[in-house]
């Protein structure tokens, strides 16, 4: 230590340096974040009181969250339906005793995903490549893709369905151009980005070659991209999923108008018996898709 | 005949090419030598039209191709096709497809759009991997190819394009010196049997040394020498590449890619103080 090199010596300085301004850096930025995180906490209702009656009759100020946690766990039991193992079919009966109707309106919820998943993609395939910062033919093409894209996607589906039932009324027609709307928003981004990670060299050699800008899309761009492109749109089949089935609750077709009707009229075991559906063909339609895609990535992931 | 006149091209400050002018008759073999930066690439694709000249013009037989729009332009760029330091091949395409892509100049948008090329395309590009022997290769994806291979399968698409002139930019910059000479040697093959004229960007003199009919030698975007390679003395060399200024010794046999002994041995060796 004491015959250290002078150069050693510098060193341990700026060494020390660093490390103080690395210190300043994160102690302003710990305190910053936790102001924010308290100052949103507290605009959200988190330290809000609310008045209990207790079972001895006595009233007392109690702190939000805990005097309501309890009526979650009430509300899930009301969900809850009654069965008896000595009348267990009976009982199963009873608790899904639409089903011919819940099946026809699953059919209906997986159809208005994959509509709307094929508008996305068709939309968003063609409108990714003008939005790609290096293939745009120019900065007004590109701005213009650019913002309608983000302004479809920005105005949630359940919005977009709200206006399309009002334009063409109840039904799956609203929900399928609602969600494909939203998805081509959302995958015309993803398309865009894996577009603008491509490698320029065959394009270049498309052009050089004497190809116009809608040769060098196709055969400098869309071989490179096209894994990407399936892993995406299966993703968002599955995010469509799970929208098509709420959709329903603005009168936009699928299994969302059941939920609503069933809360409305406080039917909790309905709700529970909808929700036992979702759940199930949610996780049913990720499995394969997860599955379909890593086949993909894994057959295409050498030599990208 | 290619003429080039007064022809620029200002990348904001830097002046890449400066006011080139050169005459190239038909059938030569012309090597482009000169240090990284020394606009090179930068003359070739403007050739090409690749890169837009900032002023100047290129005529080709009357033609004037800095005017070039459009349809025409596209074909201009066909008729003198372009190969890439890099090969910039579709790698995730067979290798034929690759070479048809050669004629896309000539195809339809609907045929181009759905891959779909005609008979007569699709056996002008086996003829032209047949020439190159690669018709094994035909139906792999040009991505698993070797350099060599994948540089030979740009040429056979340049033939494709049935063109008037080759530009050849740093073919063989990335490929070992095997390949190199056989890609070379392709390249001589193409100007000697069809005779197209070859304009070839070089790093390696020994090459441009042993291939090429007529050196052309750059240095801060100006044509510095153009002659024939016997005229290109140690002196011009050292003034062409700066290694007297940088203090270094120079030596040709250094940058040498060439495997064969003999013919393509330097003939003059260029060491600097």
């Amino acid at each position: 230590m004491t015959s250290a090199s002078p150069a050693i010596q510098q060193f341990e300085l700026d060494y020390a340096a660093v490390r103080k301004s690395a210190l300043r850096t994160n102690t302003i930025s710990t305190v910053f974040f936790a102001l924010c995180f308290v100052v949103t906490a507290w605009m959200g209702g988190f330290f809000d009181m609310t008045d209990v009656t207790l079972a001895n009759g006595d009233r007392v100020s109690m702190w939000k969250i805990w005097a309501g946690l309890p009526r979650l766990g009430e509300y899930l039991y009301k969900t809850l339906p009654v069965l008896h193992w000595e009348t267990l079919w009976g009982d199963l009966v009873n608790w899904f005793w639409r089903w011919k109707v819940w099946l026809q309106l699953l059919i209906e919820t997986i159809l208005i995903a994959y509509m709307a998943t094929l508008l996305g993609v068709v939309g968003a395939f063609l409108l990714s490549f003008p939005a790609s910062r290096n293939l745009a033919p120019n900065r007004i093409i590109f701005n213009v893709t650019r913002r309608y894209l983000e302004i479809i996607r920005t105005v949630p589906d359940l919005v977009w369905a709200l206006i399309f039932v009002f334009c063409f009324g109840v039904g799956p027609l609203a929900g399928v151009l609602a969600i494909g709307l939203h998805a081509t928003g959302a995958l015309g981004k993803l398309y865009s980005e894996a577009n603008e990670n491509a490698d320029m060299r065959p394009v270049e050699g498309i052009k050089a070659s004497g190809g116009s800008w809608f040769d060098q899309i196709r055969y400098g761009i869309v071989p490179q991209v096209i894994p990407n492109i399936i892993s995406y749109t299966l993703l968002r089949f599955e995010i469509n999923v799970r929208s098509s089935s709420i959709i329903g609750f603005v009168g936009a077709g699928g299994l969302g108008q059941e939920i609503r009707v069933a809360m409305s009229l406080q039917e909790y075991t309905d709700l529970s018996a909808l929700f036992l559906i979702i759940f199930t063909t949610v996780i049913v339609i990720d499995m394969l898709s997860e599955n379909v895609r890593h086949r993909i990535i894994g057959l295409t992931g050498k030599g990208v | 005949m290619l003429l080039v006149e007064q022809l620029s091209k200002q990348f904001g400050d830097l002046t890449a090419v400066d006011a080139v002018s050169l005459v190239i008759p038909k059938g030569q073999m012309v090597g482009v030598i000169g240090r990284s930066g020394a606009g090179k690439s930068t003359l070739l694709r403007m050739i090409n039209r690749l890169t837009d000249p900032s002023q100047g013009s290129i005529v080709y037989e009357s033609q004037n191709v800095t005017a070039l729009r459009g349809r025409e332009l596209r074909l201009w760029r066909a008729s003198c096709a372009m190969i890439f330091q890099q090969f910039n091949l579709v790698e995730r395409m067979d290798v034929l497809t690759n070479v048809m892509v050669g004629r896309i100049a000539r195809t339809g948008f609907m045929r181009s759009m759905t891959r779909s090329f005609t008979e007569a395309d699709r056996s002008r590009a086996i003829d032209a991997l047949d020439r190159l022997d690669l018709v094994p290769q035909a139906l792999q994806r040009a991505g698993t190819l070797s350099g060599g291979q994948q540089q030979r399968v740009a040429i056979a698409k340049a033939l494709v394009q049935n063109p008037r002139i080759m530009l050849a930019d740093e073919p063989i910059a990335s490929l070992d010196p095997a390949n190199a000479t056989r890609v070379m040697d392709a390249l001589r093959e193409i100007n000697r049997t069809d005779g197209l004229t070859v304009l070839v960007n070089l790093h390696t003199l020994d090459t441009a040394r042993a291939y090429c009919d007529r050196i052309i030698a750059m240095r801060a975007g100006q044509v510095r020498f153009d002659g024939a390679p016997e005229a290109l003395t140690s002196e011009k060399v050292r003034e062409i590449y700066g290694a007297g200024e940088l203090g270094t010794d120079f030596n040709e046999a250094v940058t040498s890619t060439s495997i064969s002994s003999g013919s393509h041995r330097p003939q003059i060796k260029a060491v600097g103080t």
